[in-house]
């Protein structure tokens, strides 16, 4: 009897599977960190929102906490129908390589990472761009000779955020000194908030009054510290200056939402195309924001630079230089 | 020099901050496992505490009634180990295994339910957390040369429950040396067969201690969420509560040296925070992966060479059946 029971019931799950899959999926899988990190997953799933409010489509959705849980996502994404598969977060590029060799049908669209297939299509961000932007207006909103800057977990990804900031620091004030920290080498550097706080903390004790924040939830920390000490932080990612108004200088906007957005858009309507994707200032794919939050920290003169050093990079009168040329 | 000394008297107000919940902690298992019951639950009731900290506080707007949800929740679970170890004699490293999981599991779930926030609590707006607090005369005192500088940057400026964390260690001393409750307490985890020929209830005991160990890891966990922190994310702990149990041993369940060892893994974590990105003579920058193993480092070093025997609470881990 309990066997019938229980193939009964498995029959009706598979029943319900196989319905959905006649209908275009799209599935989006969130890094560490969690979606509601009010930072780069965070974008991620506005974008994968703002799809489902326009096509009324639903999409499947799953975070990451642990290691082992990312080839296993991928792979239950692809058992469950997906079209199209949007990954988030550059620890996701050896996985999203073994899953996609294995399902050539399915799409893989990875943000932050690029893995060299004909079924994916590889978003990346030059964040140094951005970060070069955000550098200047530390420095010019800075009261004292150092500006900090905490990233999250020590990659070249974020090294790459701090060397543009280092550089767009430099180019304002050529004396001014950049304390940099890394919340910790493991995954885990993502999440921790009291870690940030703490680092932030040090900083503004070193003689800082600016500390940009690059580390995904543990960035909450950074900004709260700032708030806390009377400080000003810089967010990531997404448009944080609403967290605490009147500490935040302005936030580096990843548009992660377009990404996500437009990897759905394109699969829906067949115009969906694998290969690499580098956005910057000239492709909008990153910016400083001001809204009404920061209005009064963003002043005239500044903004009027920002725009002028925005306007020579995409002219390429200035260029900024990524951290990966250094490396090699 | 005065540049130097300022460093130092930050990065011990850094310690003071980062070594509280470690302190509560410890001194909330040191009666638990006095009474001869291993709490390796430590991590989950302040867990539990943090979570229930934040819920409170986020709902209501108020941090004392984040405090007050932080400490029942977290005395709750204390009895419920107690139950499970000293009522049904259960295995006291597996119920508090399963408490650990349970609430790390269950805080993400319940955050989601109430809040959607994908397992996040966060606490914002005017008096829902323990702010800093300047005790009086800070300000004058800054500019008197050493002491004066100390009391302003180490001793002032922390909140509520970092002061609470300093009076813990003396008070516990006191009530585990020179109270009555002390003595049974003592004597309950050496030798529970003599306190029970001498009338006194072994379980009745051990509930007592474990509802200690409760109280203190609520307050603990409410540090976390709703003082040093603006809310409750996953696994927030960190592992402050099993780094707390190590202390414990460290300080070979004694008060001030649990204290001291406390002290010392919250300077390592403070140290390699302002270490990171410096310039060392002869060895030039350090790597922060080297850094980061600091404190873990210095912690093996400590535990092989200096520290001796540690002897536990004989009748530690064993649950008591009366007539054998």
């Amino acid at each position: 009897m309990k066997t019938i029971l229980a193939l009964s019931l498995a029959g009706t799950l598979l029943g319900t599977t196989a319905l959905a899959q006649e209908d275009f999926q799209p599935a989006v899988i969130f890094d560490m960190g969690g979606k509601m990190d009010k930072s780069f997953n965070e974008a991620a799933f506005n974008g994968a929102e703002r799809f489902k409010e326009e096509t009324g489509i639903d999409y499947l959705e799953f975070e990451i906490t642990n290691e082992a849980q990312r080839e296993q996502a991928m792979e239950r994404m692809v058992r469950k129908g997906a079209d199209i598969v949007v990954v988030v977060g550059f620890q996701n590029a050896t996985p999203v390589e073994t899953i996609a060799k294995a399902n050539p049908d399915v799409k893989f669209t990875i943000i932050d990472a690029v893995v060299d297939l004909p079924n994916v299509q590889s978003v990346t961000f030059k964040e140094e761009e951005g970060s070069y932007l955000v550098g200047m207006a530390a420095a010019m909103a800075s009261k004292t000779d150092k500006v900090g800057f905490v990233g999250g977990m020590d990659i070249p990804l974020i090294r790459n955020f701090l060397h543009g900031y280092e550089q767009g620091v430099k180019a304002t004030k050529p004396d001014m000194q950049v304390i940099s920290n890394f919340a910790g080498t493991t995954p885990a550097a993502w999440s921790d908030p009291a870690r940030g706080a703490e680092l932030a903390i040090s900083q503004f004790d070193r003689g800082a009054d600016v500390v940009y924040a690059a580390a995904g939830a543990t960035g909450l920390g950074v900004l709260q510290a700032a708030a806390d000490k009377g400080e000003l932080a810089i967010g990531v990612d997404s448009n944080q200056n609403y967290l605490y108004p009147g500490h935040i200088l302005t936030s580096m906007v990843k548009k992660v939402d377009e990404a996500v957005y437009n990897a759905f858009k394109t699969a829906q309507d067949g115009t969906w195309e694998a290969g690499a994707e580098s956005l910057g200032l000239a492709e909008k794919g990153v910016d400083y924001a001001v809204d009404e939050n920061n209005a009064d920290l963003i002043t005239p003169e500044i903004k009027q630079k920002l725009d002028e050093a925005k306007q020579e990079i995409i002219d390429g009168k200035i260029a900024v230089e990524d951290y990966y040329s250094t490396q090699k | 020099m005065a540049d130097v000394w300022l460093q130092a008297l930050l990065v011990t107000d850094s310690t003071v901050r980062l070594a509280a919940p470690l302190v509560l902690a410890a001194m909330a298992g040191l009666f638990s496992e006095r009474s001869g019951v291993v709490d390796i639950a430590l991590e989950g009731k302040m867990l539990g505490g943090a979570f229930a900290a934040a819920a409170a506080a986020a709902y209501t707007g108020s941090a004392w009634l984040g405090l007050l949800a932080a400490l029942v929740v977290s005395y709750l679970l204390a009895m419920l180990h107690g139950f499970a170890t000293i009522t049904n004699r259960g295995d006291q490293v597996v119920s508090g295994m399963a408490i650990n999981i349970a609430v790390a599991g269950l805080g993400p779930v319940l955050a989601d339910a109430w809040f959607h926030q994908a397992g996040r609590v966060p606490v914002f707006g005017a008096g829902t957390r323990f702010t800093e607090i300047d005790l009086p005369f800070a300000e004058a005192a800054r500019a008197v040369p050493l002491m004066g500088s100390f009391y302003a940057e180490v001793v002032s400026g922390h909140n509520l429950l970092v002061y609470l964390a300093a009076l813990s260690v003396p008070l516990t001393a006191f009530v585990v040396y020179q109270t009555r409750f002390g003595l049974r307490l003592r004597a309950v985890g050496e030798n529970p067969a003599a306190v029970d020929t001498a009338g006194i209830p072994v379980a009745r005991m051990r509930y007592e201690a474990l509802m200690v160990t409760g109280l203190l890891c609520g307050v603990a966990g409410a540090y976390l969420s709703i003082g040093q922190g603006a809310g409750f994310v996953r696994d927030m702990t960190a592992g402050k509560g099993y780094l707390a149990l190590a202390a414990l041993i460290f300080g070979k369940w004694r008060p001030v040296p649990t204290l001291l060892a406390c002290l010392l893994f919250a300077l390592a974590d403070a140290l390699q925070t302002r270490l990171q990105g410096v310039t060392l003579p002869v060895i030039g920058e350090l790597p922060t992966q080297a850094i980061q193993a600091l404190p873990y480092l210095l912690t093996i070093l400590l535990l092989a060479g200096f520290v001796g025997r540690a002897v536990a609470p004989k009748a530690i881990g064993q649950p008591y059946v009366k007539e054998r």
